[in-house]
């Protein structure tokens, strides 16, 4: 009983190498389409000689790009207010122009395209982009909106020429385009200051770059054949470098190449020399490539924002002494910790701060009502601390001691400056977190017990090596309980001030909750040397970004009794976007797609399953079929799979993920999906026409049944224009499913810029001044929270 | 009739000794002194309250996995007659003499003995020697970790059990496939497949992965069945014969046979038998308990005692003047109920934003005479039933009256106290300050059958729209802080038009409202009058409701000290101290047999290189192994790498706390790979007669160090045996793994 493997190798023989099958597919249906085509389309003059065929594909992919940008680019301007998002990429883009350093979940290369076209357009970078709704004014916006919508536009002209290559069939290609054009949702996400346009253009970009050079594949190492492979590169850095979800199309390829590899691998004409050369181009051209293009992105992103700005506090102190402006920059400090040193503490972890105190004791009833010692995120006198022996109180500062160096290893006290008091745990619970232990300033004038006492470690590092100042990671273990310093990040109550919690964790877990670092540091003795010397690699800042980036993304969680989009809720189109137009305001933009569209999407994944799976179990019976559907089936299974693939690769892994999740992450699929639409419809009427081929009429059922897809997605796309076209319209009425909106809230956005907070509710309508007041005492409600 | 005389009655026994001793091996090591010792053994602590439970016939709710595994513990405590009376409440406390401690740790006990004869058959069904299988039961039988997991109360062992059993029957089941299709044996596997599989599923979810493993691998077969041009009905069974139309339609058919019966034995019936499982567990759980809460009101009902009391008899259908208590149906983060009180909200919040000062209306998680409300019809004034009662129906416009202070529910665009973006609900004060009341919701039935159907107790879900501002009533769960009682938020949402539970609520205690006075309101209670609500909800309906909480429960993730990630598994970086004697040292560990975890895992790596290598050869048509045992070597690899990378890789991507005993499932799986690659390393790399008997001398050898490791760890196995600080400190061979040395 062969395995999985073994079915492979008995499918590869079964199937003839891809470029082959496509010119086989235009052998089988070249000549008619040709004719269909020319009699279909009426815009073109009649002559159906083989002279015109070449400048009538031209013609048509020319008609089909003017369709395209005529819909994308009507009333551009409109509304002249921020939609959606383009609250935050405008404000990146103006970031960029500004050179401001800020932090996004995304990579950079859509905003800093953005950012250019704003520049090249005349956008000076001054609007504040603050909250949706808010009208440009005499700003500059059309070049970044225009920008956008130029490769929104392009990807239905890319749509079509890649369901040409995959089907050599004219009829399939242009269903393609017209699902697309006259597609709402795509026409909404296509004309405002997005990522999704720039992604979808990477993305599609590498699929037809990858089908175009899968085509070259009989005459490998020509021009073409590089041309297309290293575009299919190009796109995918492009992809990758907008969103992470770019990772997908990755993916997509990658499968494409180690299949097309094994079947190259398997050819035994072909020597193992060429067999690696073949290799090589490829992991020159999508591995080494991309990769390449990718850090230039980071490098580019890195060098334009030089200035402290609003994403500082996100990244580690040894990064922040890169940008001008923080207080880290350029600064000197001594370079090993040594005993006396006053300096302050960071958390590892992103968003907690600085190991702080202050002359507040904790309530009663929470541990022992000693000093608070709590994470503070801004900069502040009391988060300093100085750094002593554990059993001596002499002041090692004092100029005729030589200078002692804390090692790795050693065990210290850490008194804090303000209050003089020492950093102290001991077996009394942590006020939040259970089975964690308490952490407090005790002692009076840096006399305490031996609770007080803390062995300081470096992360991966042998004993009795200095410690670094921004670059160490350390530990500090409380030497009596053997628990380490953590910060649970969570927030206190109002005693704590809503600072966040500190505790001593019993659980010696390695992560990033009990790391911290020193950043500032002062030391009369020591000398101040640079911070540049201190400043991370270039690999080590991309490592970084990434690491903060990826922890922003999971940071990303729906909120309890929130209202968040289902994956599943997508191609049933179950509820669209609000984009614009909360309350009243005339205009209302709706990201939603076209009803008919969409749906005619699903039934044909249901009916290419279907379709598909019978000639599958067909040809491995052995079923002999006649040329023509042998054709027609090589064309079903090769490049819809390929589509469909597509359209699985970007779908289902959002169902695992557990970020929240939006309506338009779904249109990369959706964009796949209208392609294997069009292919799909194509070849069933196809195999309807040849299997009438006895009554007279058959002929003409595969240019009717197209005809009349075309005309009713175009009529009813007409329909639904309104969605989309920001014409004032109540929706409700038209809504077919319920028509749910939801504030995109990004929580962790909020916190940073403000800007996202959807209109509130006035505070208060007013604050009722009471005359009478009532006395309220009659039925006291006894019952609080939970015993 | 007589044919006995003529012929002898001939019994044949084909009895495999290897197995036989194999199994008394393997009964002995898991059940030697299986009562001892007499104390709660980890895990046990959390699996014998649910033992208890099933004892008691009390209903339960745990998240963690289906009800199958639970169930067969308890049959073990209902064999040995416990009556669930003991506090499960510490690990190391003494059992009670009640506890039937032996046969409550019998069935793992008896899972992981049978899991030795089983290794030995699996290995030798995927075609490999008799020594190489013997050589895995071996492995299996010396490993200290799966012993001590299937010494106890715990459930790892019934999972590998039952994992291996699908693999096995699979197994048979395929190879008797080649010579008698359709036959009994035939038949008898093939359903054993399925079984197994809605077994293991049943006791642990991660038994899916295994269930999709088999699934692969018979699609696969299936699959080259379907190409199998050879497959005619020459020398068929009956089926074939049935059918006289031969040619290729009669293979067709043929095929299509195969094809639904392995569709019906592998999909249809694993999801009856999951039912099924379900199906027991609420007959036998019958009885309210501390769970209850969390299930809807209408699967309350079901159970005896608890809410079924209160609900017993209660109208079916609200009508105007009926009292009721409304419930959320979201239960997160608290199930609660609807509630208002005399206190009213802060004139200015601590944020400096003001209120209505009105009365507040919050969510409160008990039961409580301020959780009545009624329902009035706001053209009357009247706030009793009439007769006939008026049934409200969807659509219908009413005012909720809160039942102790008579002030109306009321909203209105001034911001929650906590979620500004939503609006205030308060219950009304007419402070005669220009803020009209605004008291009007209309009754929107989410799950209505028809437009006019009528609201109902407990069965019906309604949401309840903002007649002025289409607001919809929704709990926020956010706890107010201190003047509210940290009682939680209730606010009207503008926006939202979706489902979403926590703006759904149900009826859950409702009597018609008979009285004037409001005095006598409290008071009055009402007979009985219709039907009994708890016979309408269906199996299925429960089955769906309690798998959907299980699936959708989230457990607060919590620290533990043992807990590890799937990287220290796999050389055993990492154990967990099951339980410390009282006074003595001895003590009992999850600890493997450092040697067989090692080995396991370069055999993995061994055999994952070699299988490319031979992929890559047999690309370009250079075949090292003849075409029958390339077919053992990939299918052995598919199930034993292919079970343990299954088992194994999925927890890189589970967010939950993660113990080393959620690695044994794919260990074993690993250890059956193991002799197989020894095997083929001999057979086919050992060039000469003398390499052969070096690396078989190197076999032994290395099979000896494993035992005596096993024997070196055997105290902190059974934890008979009480050993000298010194001991344990000699045992501690990795840094990360955690004795436990009293002092003195």
């Amino acid at each position: 009983m062969p395995p999985a493997v073994g079915g492979g190798l008995a499918g590869s023989e079964l199937r003839p190498r891809r470029g082959r099958c496509g010119s086989q597919a235009a052998r089988a249906v070249g000549p008619d389409v040709a004719t269909e085509a020319t009699a279909r389309s009426p815009k073109r003059p009649a002559p159906s000689s083989r002279r015109f065929e070449a400048p009538g594909r031209w013609a048509l992919l020319a008609l089909v790009t003017l369709m395209s940008f005529a819909t994308r680019f009507h009333r551009l301007d409109q509304p002249p207010h921020i939609c959606w998002d383009e609250t935050h990429f405008g404000k990146m883009g103006s970031y960029y122009i500004n050179r401001t350093f800020f932090f996004d979940v995304h990579p950079p290369l859509g905003k800093m395209l953005i950012g250019l076209a704003g520049h090249l357009s005349g956008y000076d970078g001054t609007f504040l982009f603050q909250k949706p709704g808010d009208e440009y004014e005499h700003h500059s916006y059309l070049g970044m909106r225009g920008f956008c919508a130029f490769l929104g536009a392009l990807l239905i002209p890319f749509a079509y020429l890649t369901v040409l290559e995959l089907s050599q069939s004219l009829p399939a290609a242009l269903l393609t385009a017209a699902l697309l054009t006259f597609d709402t949702g795509c026409l909404t996400l296509s004309q405002y200051i997005l990522l999704d346009p720039i992604l979808m253009f990477f993305i599609m970009a590498a699929m037809l770059s990858m089908v175009k050079y899968n085509s070259c594949a009989n005459r490998p190492f020509s021009a073409p054949w590089w041309l297309w492979l290293s575009l299919t590169g190009v796109n995918l850095a492009g992809a990758l470098g907008v969103k992470f979800v770019g990772l997908f199309i990755i993916l997509q390829v990658g499968w494409n190449t180690v299949s097309d590899l094994w079947h190259l691998f398997g050819d035994l004409s072909l020597s193992m020399v060429t067999v690696g050369k073949h290799l090589t181009a490829r992991i020159l051209c999508l591995i080494v490539l991309p990769l390449a293009l990718y850090t230039a992105t980071y490098a580019v992103h890195f060098m334009v924002l030089n200035r402290s700005g609003p994403g500082d506090g996100f990244f580690s102190s040894a990064f922040q002494a890169r940008l001008s402006g923080n207080n880290l920059h350029n600064a000197s400090i001594p370079e090993h910790l040594a005993y006396g040193s006053v300096i302050t503490v960071k958390s590892a972890r992103m968003a907690v701060g600085y190991l702080h105190s202050h002359g507040h004791l904790y309530p009663e009833g929470i541990g022992a009502r000693q000093q608070q010692v709590t994470t503070y995120l801004h900069k502040d006198y009391n988060n300093l601390w100085i750094i002593k022996k554990h059993n001596t109180n002499s002041d090692p500062l004092d100029p005729s001691l030589p200078v002692e160096f804390v090692r790795h290893g050693d065990v210290i006290r850490l008194e804090h400056k303000e209050t003089s008091r020492n950093l102290h745990s001991h077996y009394h619970e942590a006020p939040l977190t259970r089975k964690h232990y308490q952490v407090t300033g005790y002692g009076i004038n840096g006399t305490g017990d031996s609770n007080d006492f803390w062995r300081i470690e470096v992360v991966n590092r042998k004993f009795g090596n200095r410690i670094k100042v921004l670059r160490s990671r350390i530990r500090l273990i409380h030497l009596v309980t053997g628990c380490v310093l953590g910060s649970s990040g969570k927030v206190l109550p109002k005693w704590g001030w809503e600072q966040l919690e500190v505790t001593c964790t019993p659980y010696l877990k390695e992560t990033l909750n009990s790391i911290w670092n020193v950043e500032d540091h002062i030391n009369p003795k020591l000398p101040n040397i640079s911070l540049d010397v201190l400043q991370p690699s270039f690999p080590e800042i991309m490592l970084e970004a990434h690491m903060v980036m990826i922890r922003g993304n999971n940071g990303l969680k729906p909120k309890d009794n929130e209202f968040t989009s289902k994956p599943w809720h997508w191609p049933i189109n179950y509820q669209g976007l609000r984009f614009s137009g909360i309350n009243d305001t005339d205009f209302r933009v709706y990201l939603l797609g076209n009803p008919v569209v969409w749906w005619l999407n699903l039934l044909s994944i249901a009916l290419y399953l279907l379709s598909g799976s019978i000639f599958a179990v067909a040809l491995q019976r052995g079923a002999r079929l006649p040329a023509e559907v042998e054709g027609l089936s090589q064309v079903l299974l090769q490049g819809g799979g390929q589509l469909l693939l597509g359209w699985m690769m970007h779908y289902f892994p959002f169902f695992l993920m557990g970020r929240i999740l939006y309506f338009h992450h779904y249109f990369p699929a959706m964009l796949f999906s209208s392609m294997l639409t069009g292919l799909l419809w194509d070849i069933l009427l196809r195999l309807c026409a040849w299997s009438l081929a006895s009554f007279s009429l058959a002929g003409h059922v595969h240019t009717l049944g197209i005809l009349s897809l075309l005309l009713g997605i175009a009529y009813r796309g007409h329909e639904f224009e309104p969605w989309s076209e920001k014409i004032p319209h109540a929706m409700e009425q038209l809504s077919l499913c319920a028509t749910t909106t939801e504030p995109a809230l990004y929580s962790l956005r909020a916190t940073t810029t403000e800007a996202r907070e959807p209109q509130l509710l006035k505070p208060a309508r007013l604050d009722p001044v009471l005359h009478n007041k009532r006395s309220h005492c009659c039925e006291k409600p006894v019952h609080h929270n939970k015993e | 009739m007589l044919g006995f005389l003529q012929r002898p009655v001939v019994v044949t026994a084909d009895i495999n000794l290897n197995v036989v001793a194999l199994t008394a091996v393997g009964l002995l090591s898991r059940l030697w002194q299986l009562a001892y010792p007499r104390a709660v053994v980890f895990d046990e602590v959390y699996y014998g309250q649910y033992i208890s439970f099933y004892m008691k016939r009390i209903f339960f709710f745990d998240g963690s996995g289906p009800p199958f595994g639970h169930m067969l513990l308890a049959l073990g405590g209902y064999l040995g007659g416990f009556d669930g009376n003991f506090l499960w409440n510490r690990i190391g406390a003494e059992y009670s003499t009640n506890v039937p401690v032996w046969s409550l740790r019998l069935l793992p006990a008896l899972a992981g003995a049978l899991s030795v004869p089983m290794a030995y058959q699996i290995v030798w069904e995927l075609g490999f020697s008799h020594c190489a299988a013997v050589g895995a039961a071996l492995l299996i039988l010396i490993e200290n970790a799966l012993i001590t997991q299937s010494r106890l109360m715990l459930l790892e062992s019934a999972l590998i059990f039952f994992n291996l059993l699908a693999v096995l029957s699979y197994l048979k089941f395929s190879n008797s496939q080649k010579h008698g299709p359709f036959s009994p044996s035939w038949w008898f596997w093939l359903v054993l497949t399925g079984v197994a599989c809605a077994c293991a599923v049943g006791i642990k979810y991660v038994g899916v992965f295994t269930y999709l493993l088999v699934l692969g691998v018979a699609a696969v077969h299936a699959w080259h069945l379907i190409g199998d041009q050879t497959l005619s009905n020459v020398g068929a069974d009956v089926l074939g014969r049935a059918r006289l139309a031969g040619g290729s339609g009669g293979q067709g058919v043929r095929v299509l046979c195969h094809l639904l019966a392995r569709a019906v034995a592998l999909l249809v019936i694993p999801v009856l038998v999951y039912l099924l499982f379900f199906y027991v567990h609420l007959l036998v759980l019958c009885r309210s308990g501390p769970h209850d809460q969390i299930m809807s009101s209408a699967f309350q009902a079901s159970l005896e005692g608890g809410l079924a009391r209160i609900t017993q008899g209660q109208p079916l259908e609200v009508a105007y003047g009926s009292q009721v208590t409304l419930k959320n149906a979201f239960g997160q983060p608290v199930p609660c109920w609807l509630h208002s009180h005399q206190s009213t909200y802060p004139v200015i919040y601590e944020n400096g934003r003001g209120s209505s000062h009105q009365q507040q209306v919050t969510c409160y998680p008990f039961k409580d005479v301020n959780n009545w409300w009624i329902v009035k019809d706001p053209g009357r004034h009247q706030l009793v039933v009439n007769n006939p009662p008026r049934p409200v129906r969807h659509g219908d416009v009413v005012q909720l009256v809160h039942g102790m202070t008579t002030r109306l529910l009321n909203t209105h665009d001034v911001a929650a106290p906590l979620s500004p973006h939503s609006q205030e609900v308060s219950c009304y004060i007419d402070y005669n300050v220009s803020m009209p009341a605004q008291n009007l919701w209309r009754l929107d039935i989410v799950n209505r059958e028809s437009d006019t159907d009528v609201w109902k107790t407990i069965l019906s879900e309604v949401r309840f729209v903002h007649v002025n501002t289409s607001a919809i009533l929704k709990l926020s769960g956010a706890p107010l802080p201190d003047w509210g009682f940290r009682q939680l938020e209730v606010v009207g949402e503008q926006l939202s038009r979706g489902y979403h539970g926590s703006t759904v609520w149900s009826v859950e205690e409702h009597r018609y409202g008979r009285s004037q006075e409001q005095k006598e309101r409290e008071l009055e209670l009402h007979s009985p009058t219709q039907t009994d609500v708890s016979r309408n909800l269906s199996f299925m309906a429960r089955f769906s409701e309690l798998q959907w909480r299980m699936l959708t429960v989230r457990s607060d993730d919590s620290e533990h000290k043992y807990s590890s990630t799937p990287l220290d598994w796999v050389m055993l970086d990492t154990n967990i101290a099951y339980w410390l004697h009282p006074r003595t040292s001895a003590q009992i560990h999850l600890l493997g047999n450092i040697v067989i975890w090692a080995s396991a895992s370069l055999a993995t790596l061994v055999y994952a290189l070699l299988f490319i290598w031979y992929l890559f050869r047999r690309r370009r048509r250079v075949c090292d192994l003849p075409e029958d045992c390339w077919l053992r070597w990939a299918l052995a690899g598919a199930l034993c790498a292919g079970g343990w990378a299954v088992n194994y890789v999925p927890f890189f991507m589970m967010e939950k706390t993660l113990f080393l005993y959620h690695y044994l499932p794919a260990l074993t799986f690993q250890i059956l790979l193991l002799p197989v690659v020894l095997e083929h390393i001999s057979d086919h790399l050992c060039r000469s007669q003398l390499q052969r008997s070096l690396f078989g001398a190197l076999v032994v050898a290395w099979f000896a160090s494993a035992c005596h490791v096993s024997n070196t760890l055997r105290p902190l196995t059974y934890g008979d045996r009480s050993l000298s600080p010194s001991e344990l400190k000699a045992l501690r061979w990795k840094d990360s793994w955690d004795i436990l040395i009293r002092k003195y």
